[in-house]
């Protein structure tokens, strides 16, 4: 900044540009809030204040009643502590089964490493309609249907994805430091739990924080295997919010439509340097 | 072939039980089902009795399903708006964000936020904004512009594009990604082509799509598949409708596997999505071989 020269990626940018790229972005960003702004304000209403013409676009009296009434209508605080059990389990499984095979692959030579490493990526291109019916069949015969088991067992052989990951960070570690290791006679194990785990917790951020996003919003899985509603985690249980209403109560239900994604807005608020990365990692490949 | 030293034979049964947990899932969660769900493409199983071998009757059908048809167009009609939509916004937004701006990273920040939440709640929330009678968006069509706003995602017409107009928030990845590969461009052909007094406009043409053009490709892939297996939104909002007009292919799966049990003709629609989706990512990376530059690498 205290250089003279004030050029941009792009070159010096004209005042006039500078202003357009501004209104742009700025009214870009007012776009893209917009929907959960409105949201919010639909949740604060009556519901006659959202059927009202002209609509309003503040609540003209705030209903935080609404957020005691859904709580009372629909066992929600179950469904979030459903999610939040499901998704910890599963985020900490898969993280950890994946970082394993992510260190085997990137440090440990072995005959058919590579083959297999290449299947680990291959499995990443098939569409998981191909495995589903399988899967249920499988899970049906073990007497799995109806509980969590076919949702989180899985989660215990990692992932493609989280693998090609993690690969990708432990890669950027020096060698020098297994080299340490294996000179004081530690094994394998040791390089793993000393040195790889404490080096890559922004890696293991990073993707715990990719699978849990994912897991917190899949509504497929626990669509097909679960039928009780006490077992719904958030996402299947606000799928069936409306259900017990006639006509759909829109500010109760945009008031549980908030409950059921503040657990990722407020995590995203801590946490949105890891969020990034992964998107970034996960792109870098293309 | 020569004898293992000790140390390499240590190392190769760690190798093993590390990957352990990965190789046990590849057989019992992939590989062994994705050779099952071939087989099971090939007969007829209803759960409840043993599968019957049925040839390839189960894409003979398929083949006269005018349902199959009308899911697979529905599908292919959201794909063709949905890709071309995501990449062109998210591209836009991250080269406007790629200049020096006041504020960059809590902008950054700001557009990728909404796409972290997908899923229902944000079903939900659209189908709100856009209901016809109290949703925001025909509120004001009818108050600023005395316009009488369509029936989105309730009218056959215009059920796909108000599906593909929900992606405009959810394009955040995409558009980090995009951002990543601006930001690790080299500055010195802009600064050459700016002395030249190239437009902003023509910068961008020659200089900016050509080089991340690689980054465009994946993207284009990635929001490809992702569009073709589009559920989520049509289950909670439109239950397919209206008139089976949001009736996408892994919808039709879904009751084909889960409503009817008929488990050997949904392993049958399942293969065509994979051979499909398999085709189309070979053709977007052969036909893209034109436009795409590999010669700067980014990394």
């Amino acid at each position: 900044m205290m250089k003279a020269s004030t050029s941009g990626r792009f070159g010096e940018l004209r005042p006039i540009q500078k202003i357009v790229i501004y209104v742009l972005l700025y009214g870009g960003v007012l776009l893209f809030a917009f929907p959960l702004f409105w949201m919010l304000s639909t949740s604060l209403k009556t519901i006659g204040e959202i059927h009202r013409v002209p609509m309003t676009w503040i609540p003209s009296e705030i209903q935080w009643s609404n957020y005691k009434q859904i709580f009372i209508d629909a066992p929600l605080a179950r469904f979030l502590w459903n999610s939040m059990w499901y998704s910890a389990v599963t985020v900490a499984a898969v993280v950890f089964t994946s970082s394993m095979a992510a260190f085997a692959f990137a440090r440990l030579r072995a005959r058919g490493s590579l083959l297999l490493f290449g299947l680990v990526l291959s499995t990443m291109m098939i569409p998981s309609q191909v495995t589903l019916i399988p899967q249920y069949l499988l899970f049906t015969k073990l007497g799995w249907t109806g509980t969590y088991l076919p949702l989180v067992i899985p989660a215990f052989t990692a992932s493609a994805f989280t693998i090609f990951l993690m690969r990708q960070f432990y890669l950027g570690i020096s060698k020098e430091l297994d080299e340490a290791v294996k000179i004081d006679g530690g094994s394998h194990f040791t390089m793993y739990f000393r040195i790889m785990i404490p080096l890559s917790m922004p890696a293991f951020a990073t993707a715990a924080i990719l699978e849990l996003i994912s897991r917190w919003n899949d509504l497929f899985g626990p669509l097909i295997y679960l039928d009780d509603m006490t077992k719904y985690p958030i996402s299947l249980g606000l799928a069936n919010f409306t259900a017990a209403y006639g006509a759909t109560p829109w500010h109760l239900l945009m008031a549980a439509s908030l409950i059921a994604i503040l657990p990722l807005l407020i995590l995203f608020f801590f946490a949105q340097k890891y969020f990034i990365q992964g998107i970034v990692i996960s792109g870098s490949k293309g | 072939m020569r004898k293992l030293s000790l140390a390499m034979k240590r190392e190769e049964r760690s190798f093993w039980v590390f990957i352990a947990p990965w190789f046990i899932g590849f057989i019992c969660f992939t590989g062994g089902p994705i050779l099952a769900s071939l087989l099971l493409s090939f007969t007829e199983y209803n759960v409840i009795s043993s599968p019957k071998f049925a040839g390839i009757s189960n894409y003979s059908t398929l083949f006269g399903d005018r349902l199959f048809y009308k899911s697979l167009s529905v599908t292919l009609y959201y794909s063709v708006m949905a890709v071309p939509f995501t990449v062109v916004t998210s591209l836009i937004i991250a080269t406007l964000l790629n200049n020096k701006i006041k504020g960059q990273s809590l902008l950054r920040t700001l557009y990728y936020a909404p796409s972290i939440i997908s899923g229902v709640a944000v079903s939900f929330l659209w189908s709100w904004l856009l209901n016809p009678q109290f949703g925001v968006v025909n509120s004001v069509l009818y108050d600023w512009f005395g316009i009488q706003g369509p029936g989105w995602f309730t009218s056959p017409d215009t059920v796909v594009p108000s599906m593909v107009l929900m992606q405009l928030t959810a394009s955040g990845s995409t558009m980090v990604i995009f951002l990543a590969a601006l930001q690790s461009l080299p500055k010195d052909l802009y600064e050459a082509a700016s002395l030249e007094g190239a437009s902003a406009f023509v910068k961008f043409r020659k200089i900016t799509v050509p080089l991340i053009s690689p980054v465009i490709l994946f993207n284009t892939i990635i929001s490809m598949i992702g569009s073709l297996q589009i559920f989520t939104e049509a289950y909670v909002i439109t239950k397919g409708g209206p008139d089976w007009n949001s009736y996408f292919y892994v919808y039709y799966l879904f009751d084909t596997a889960f409503k009817q049990f008929r488990m050997g003709y949904a392993s049958a629609q399942a293969w065509i999505l994979f051979l499909l989706i398999f085709a189309l990512t070979l053709v977007s990376l052969w036909g893209s071989k034109k436009f795409v530059h590999y010669e700067y690498d980014s990394k």
